[in-house]
């Protein structure tokens, strides 16, 4: 299944949420405003991190760089993907949970 | 004449997800032709709208960031940015845009806009105020 999480982790509870329902094997991407989920050094990066080892987590390119956040203050590990792997992950996977 | 009163518009919301932070800043414009005393808080995701570097070119979001940069010329130039919700988020002042104003009275000196204050200080901030304004 992919997750898409569009919120702030500082100011809603959707990453949370999404994080701990979410299979093993899953995959996650970060949208809007969730791509600030990504940043490293954040009270929330530990838990993100942790996540890294059951569900996959991409970030979306033009979020990140509409918010001034370059790939190299990401939490490691999470992948950075365009509008066209956003379509890709849709595809393969066979739903989508939008978190709003 | 009405008396000059001290206005604090209060910042809680990241840039682009919601339009809080874009009709903020244009209230803020609009209102700095009142004369008042006017200053910015950015609190909680708030501190997001200075981070530098943002560019909206590959999401067809319009880029008002550099809005920011006129404040000072509306004599806004009282940014107060907490600490903490900077730390909580990973972020540090050198991540915010390089706001200034030029101050009059000092020969036209470029000096700071933002002020890095702490929870405690903004606290006091806001307690002095005779207006404020929430977006």
């Amino acid at each position: 299944m992919l997750h898409t999480v569009n919120k702030s982790p500082h100011d809603s509870s959707s990453l949370r949420t999404c994080l701990s329902l979410a299979k093993q094997g899953s995959d996650l991407l970060l949208i809007e405003d969730g791509v600030y989920g990504a940043l490293s050094g954040s009270i929330h990066s530990d838990t993100i991190a942790e996540a890294l080892n059951n569900v996959t987590i991409y970030a979306l390119g033009p979020d990140l760089k509409a918010r001034g956040i370059s790939e190299d203050r990401l939490i490691s590990g999470i992948k950075v993907t365009g509008y066209d792997g956003f379509v890709e992950l849709a595809t393969v996977n066979d739903k989508v949970q939008s978190w709003l | 004449m009405s008396e000059t009163k001290k206005f604090m518009y209060v910042n809680r919301h990241a840039p682009y997800g919601t339009v809080y932070a874009l009709e903020g800043l244009e209230v803020v414009l609009i209102g700095a032709a009142f004369e008042q005393e006017v200053s910015m808080a950015f609190i909680g995701d708030g501190v997001f709208q200075l981070k530098q570097g943002q560019d909206t070119v590959d999401s067809d979001m319009k880029n008002f960031s550099p809005t920011y940069r006129a404040l000072g010329d509306y004599e806004v130039n009282r940014l107060y940015v907490e600490r903490e919700s900077l730390e909580e988020r990973g972020l540090n002042e050198d991540d915010l845009m390089p706001l200034t104003w030029e101050d009059e009275d000092d020969d036209w000196a470029e000096k700071k806009s933002i002020h890095i204050v702490s929870r405690a200080q903004l606290s006091d901030l806001l307690e002095a105020q005779d207006v404020i304004l929430n977006f």
